[in-house]
């Protein structure tokens, strides 16, 4: 936190981003008024499960929805100043891997399988004169020794069936990066690995991130790789953001009822045998209808009665913390959180 | 090991489990190989390892959805026989499973009541008034109602398919079930209401499960003891207090390490044992010790001889040359 103090120079910046898809079913407001900042450098983590639309604000900024079925209904993103959705395809183009890069979820199926690695590597510098053939090669190489890949020659004229999953993800990481982009945008690029590629990836993408400058925005729903990665965090929830804050911010003074279950609710190595977990009841809002009031209050341990009525608004609390939770308001009776290790009433 | 042996027999015997699949004229995949560990009534036993080191494969074998390639696996100290119909649905009455998937392991075209009442038909002979209320009684301990009898599992979200599969094997009164990654497709909030759910069934129905996952803070919640494996061997095995304490395998030590810990300043001052490459393919494998390559503490004699899994004391055992040194 200390050393982004210095560079205070704000590359992106959400404001209250509302998107919806067209569906048969209706409208699903997927986003719904979401603002954040990126600065320089720093590296900020997405948390929240399958469904609340971390995934949909991370694929806004570069505009990879589908248009139509989806729609910006509000809210505007400015990068570097300049308007993004206000941007055509053509102009995209100039921004998407040079200025902004993007690492997919699933290794898997995000890589062309009848193109070489190489040429995949490259795509970036098409339609860029002032960058050689020789140059693009010799860059993508040297992209793919960065990113710890051996033999990086022969890698390079190979196809992604020849590769593993891990390697998979090491090329997707190379070709985000090799257009020296400001931003990389990561969308759970260690979901579907092992633990110990995961960690070689995590690794990795700090050390990148240190060496080059980049600024990451990090999506995941592992709390233990928003802990390891991540200065600053976004706990978003149906569509909105429920709390914010610097990562210690969240882990140790954790101001919403959400972000605390949803660390309650998982396993620790050092949590007895005997202690039950405590699971957050109920299921995700549907995002056809969003309730009126907030959207987790179905949910929530302490719903008071204007939770169900009104959406809360953002109530800062400290530098750089916020929560979007009633309890903070400041008429709101002081709550303890609830301990796990208490008896859970059944 | 001793004591427990004199105690009693185990429920599930694994002993020299193989299974291999040819793939090529030349090649075979050896996805088990010579895997042995015993399962007692009434506990809990993890099985743990990356993916393609063939836990799911072995707990396939078990309950013979695979049959085995060579090796064998006693059921009450005697050795399954599937040979006829009637011993098939009479072991099918007692071993069970739930999958990894629950969008792919329930049949789309029918029912939550037949899905649920399918084993119930074939085992027991229930009126249709009987079935019905076993059926209810079953989605009520699982968390679900009667009016989802008659509705198809696309109407439901992941939890509560995997209740659906849940009831399902709990529906023929089994003793001992499998759970092949039963938690890893779903929400993180929704996995604990599901490993909440079991912890809770085995204690209501004195159950014996084989778990199996990937996620070693999962496996150490509701595991009595842990089988790590390693391409299709087990690297070590032990009581989870003591495996977790103590880990003696180098594997077990940088998967340990490799968890990302909730908690910013113990994940960003620890320090991780760094592993070297990926799992290799097990297809033709090189002698001598199969994690040797990957390992940070291999020496000569580990790529020449392959270790034996050897008993530390207590039924901690490992299968590592320097282990004790």
């Amino acid at each position: 936190m200390e050393n982004s103090q210095k560079t205070e120079e704000v590359l992106l910046d959400v404001n209250n981003l509302t998107f919806s898809f067209h569906t048969y079913g209706g409208v699903v407001k997927a986003v719904r008024g979401v603002s954040f900042q990126v600065k320089k450098g720093e590296i900020v983590g997405i948390v929240g499960e399958s469904g609340c639309g971390k995934s949909v604000t991370a694929q806004c900024i570069l505009k990879l929805n589908p248009e139509p079925p989806g729609f910006f209904e509000d809210g505007s993103i400015r990068y570097k100043g300049e308007d993004i959705i206000a941007k055509k395809d053509r102009e995209m183009r100039k921004i998407r891997g040079v200025e902004i890069g993007f690492i997919f979820q699933d290794p898997m199926t995000s890589l062309n399988p009848t193109m070489r690695i190489g040429k995949q590597i490259e795509e970036v510098f098409v339609g860029r004169p002032e960058v050689s053939k020789a140059e693009a090669r010799q860059r993508a190489i040297e992209m793919l020794k960065l990113v710890g890949i051996s033999d990086a020659e022969r890698r390079y004229a190979q196809y992604p069936h020849e590769l593993s999953g891990g390697m998979k993800q090491r090329v997707m990481i190379a070709r985000a990066l090799v257009g020296k982009p400001q931003i990389v945008i990561a969308d759970e690029p260690t979901t579907s690995l092992d633990v110990t590629i995961e960690a070689q990836i995590l690794d990795l993408l700090k050390q990148l991130q240190k060496e080059l400058g980049t600024a990451i925005i990090f999506i995941t729903h592992d709390l233990g790789v928003i802990a390891k990665l991540c200065d600053r965090v976004l706990v978003m929830y149906g569509g909105k953001i429920m709390e914010r804050g610097s990562v210690r911010d969240i882990f140790y003074r954790t101001a919403h009822p959400y972000t605390h279950g949803l660390m309650h609710s998982i396993p620790r190595l050092d949590l007895s045998k005997d202690t039950e977990l405590e699971p957050i009841e109920g299921t995700p809002p549907d995002l056809f209808a969003p309730p009126a009031g907030c959207p987790f209050a179905s949910r929530c341990e302490y719903a008071m009665k204007v939770c169900y009525e009104a959406l809360p608004p953002e109530f800062p609390l400290e530098e750089g913390h916020a929560s979007a939770c009633w309890l903070k308001h400041p008429d709101a009776p002081p709550v303890e959180w609830k301990n796990p290790e208490e008896g859970r009433k059944s | 090991m001793e004591k427990q042996a004199s105690v009693a027999t185990p429920l599930v015997q694994v002993k020299d489990l193989c299974k291999y699949f040819r793939i090529s004229r030349r090649d075979v995949l050896k996805a088990v190989d010579h895997v042995s560990f015993d399962i007692m009534r009434g506990e809990t036993v993890g099985l743990v390892g990356e993916s393609g080191c063939g836990k799911s494969t072995t707990g396939r074998c078990i309950t013979y959805l695979h049959p085995p390639t060579s090796g064998e696996v006693l059921y009450e100290g005697k050795p399954v026989d599937i040979s006829s119909r009637p011993k098939r649905l009479a072991f099918c009455k007692k071993v069970q499973m739930i999958f990894q998937n629950p969008y792919a392991s329930l049949n789309g075209r029918m029912t939550v009541k037949e899905i649920v009442g399918e084993g119930m038909r074939l085992h027991f002979s229930y009126t249709e008034q009987e079935l019905t209320e076993r059926v209810e009684e079953l989605l009520a301990r699982v968390g679900l109602s009667r009016d989802h009898m008659s509705r198809f599992p696309h109407e439901f979200s992941g939890g509560q398919r995997q209740r659906i599969g849940i009831a399902r094997a709990l529906s023929v009164n089994p003793e001992f079930i499998v759970c092949d990654e039963p938690i890893s497709a779903l929400d993180v909030s929704i996995q604990a209401q599901v490993i909440n759910m079991l912890k809770r069934l085995q204690r209501e129905f004195g159950l014996t499960y084989l778990f199996i996952a990937h996620d070693l803070s999962v496996i150490k919640y509701i595991s009595d003891r842990v089988v790590v494996m390693y391409l299709g061997e087990v690297a070590e095995t032990g009581e989870t207090e003591e495996l977790f304490a103590h880990p003696l395998h180098p594997y077990t030590r940088s998967l340990l390490s490799a968890i990302p810990v909730a908690d910013p300043d113990v994940a960003q001052a620890s320090q991780r044992i760094a592993l070297k490459g990926e799992i290799p393919s097990p297809i033709n494998l090189k002698p001598g010790c199969r994690f040797a390559e990957r390992c940070p503490e291999a020496e000569e004699r580990c790529f020449r001889e392959r270790p034996e899994l050897r008993d530390m004391g207590c039924g901690h055992c490992v299968a590592c040359h320097r282990a004790g040194r």
